[in-house]
């Protein structure tokens, strides 16, 4: 599915402008430690995540990732949405937590490794 | 100026921390210090400065400089040491930091008793505070916060799995003025370095992270400094005037 279905059909926020929304998302990934997913996502994953610094830009270019979830309504530092937006790495959001997400990406045919 | 070799441990929690033993009193924080030869410690409680002034007090006399500090929770989780001359006005510090942290009472079944002591081991109060929580600060905002008030901020055992910069946020943020990294005692520099890169151009020390008096000293940095204190060693992590880190 691409990221823009998920956008609608979950009713994300889209904070970013100009980033790619048409782009396949093939699977996803959960955690909020930077290490962690760089040691385990994959490309085109979505990633679900609290945290909001700048660096998980540089972590979503580095996998590849097909772009980030904030959850329970955090909002990306203003520093992280220049750097996404820079980058083209589409930074969304959700009033929802991690797990009420996760299922509903799942039920949704979005899936972990 | 003279400059001598100087062994500090600057990462000691008190019986305040949540995970601080009861036993980490002023008079034994002094003594266990004093007989692992150090020069110079730094009181950092989770949160707090609450207990450092006891310490310095406690250490009047004896030859052992003490700063007092903190081991602040960033929102990301990780933990950043703030250093700071003893002749700072903390109050300001604490509020802001006492401000943005989650007001949530600590809970005993899970912590120690966060126990407030006066120079003598007196035990003078409890603090009810969350202080094992996490702070509303960014790590950019703490690193922020500690050079406003003179202090040193230094991210925290970054070879740790949790509440380490590196854990936390896969990296340490270009451009984040850190004055240092700390390797925890379990890695020796070399090792440190050897596992995650030389961290350029940050200095990397050494410290206890001690929560009991058995664990003050069993890591520590050395120094090359004209007088233990806080801004010689401000100089000598950045290399300055002769002033500069021995390799241990």
């Amino acid at each position: 599915m691409k990221l823009s279905d998920l956008a609608t059909r979950l009713d994300l926020k889209v904070y970013t402008a100009g980033t790619p929304l048409e782009r396949p998302v093939l699977g996803g990934y959960a955690s909020d430690l930077l290490s962690d997913v760089i040691g385990h996502g994959r490309k085109d994953d979505l990633w679900v995540t609290m945290q909001i610094h700048p660096n998980i830009v540089a972590v979503a270019v580095l996998k590849e990732l097909a772009g980030i979830v904030l959850v329970n309504g955090r909002e990306p530092a203003p520093e992280t949405l220049q750097q996404a937006e820079r980058e083209g790495v589409p930074v969304l959001g959700t009033r929802l937590g991690a797990f009420e997400l996760v299922g509903r990406l799942y039920g949704l045919g979005v899936k972990g490794s | 100026m003279e400059l001598r070799r100087i062994r500090a441990d600057l990462h000691i929690h008190t019986c305040l921390s949540p995970c601080g033993e009861l036993s980490m009193s002023p008079r034994t924080v002094v003594d266990r210090a004093r007989a692992a030869g150090l020069d110079i410690v730094a009181v950092t409680d989770h949160n707090t400065t609450e207990n450092a002034a006891a310490v310095i007090q406690a250490a009047r006399g004896t030859g052992l400089a003490v700063l007092p500090g903190m081991e602040m929770t960033t929102a990301e989780e990780v933990h950043i040491l703030g250093l700071f001359d003893p002749g700072t006005e903390l109050g300001p510090f604490q509020a802001a930091v006492y401000r943005n942290l989650p007001d949530v009472p600590s809970k005993k079944k899970f912590v120690k008793d966060q126990v407030l002591v006066d120079a003598a081991d007196y035990v003078t109060g409890f603090s009810p505070r969350c202080l094992f929580g996490a702070t509303r600060f960014s790590v950019q905002e703490a690193v922020d916060l500690i050079h406003g008030h003179g202090g040193l901020a230094i991210a925290c055992h970054v070879d740790r799995d949790s509440f380490s910069i590196v854990s936390q946020l896969g990296f340490i943020p270009p451009g984040l003025r850190l004055e240092a990294v700390e390797v925890s005692p379990r890695l020796t520099i070399a090792e440190a370095r050897e596992a995650f890169g030389p961290f350029d151009p940050l200095p990397v020390v050494r410290f206890s992270d001690a929560h009991q008096p058995e664990e003050i000293g069993r890591a520590t940095t050395d120094f090359l400094v004209a007088s233990p204190n806080l801004e010689e060693i401000r100089m000598a992590l950045a290399g300055e005037d002769g002033r500069r880190i021995i390799p241990s």
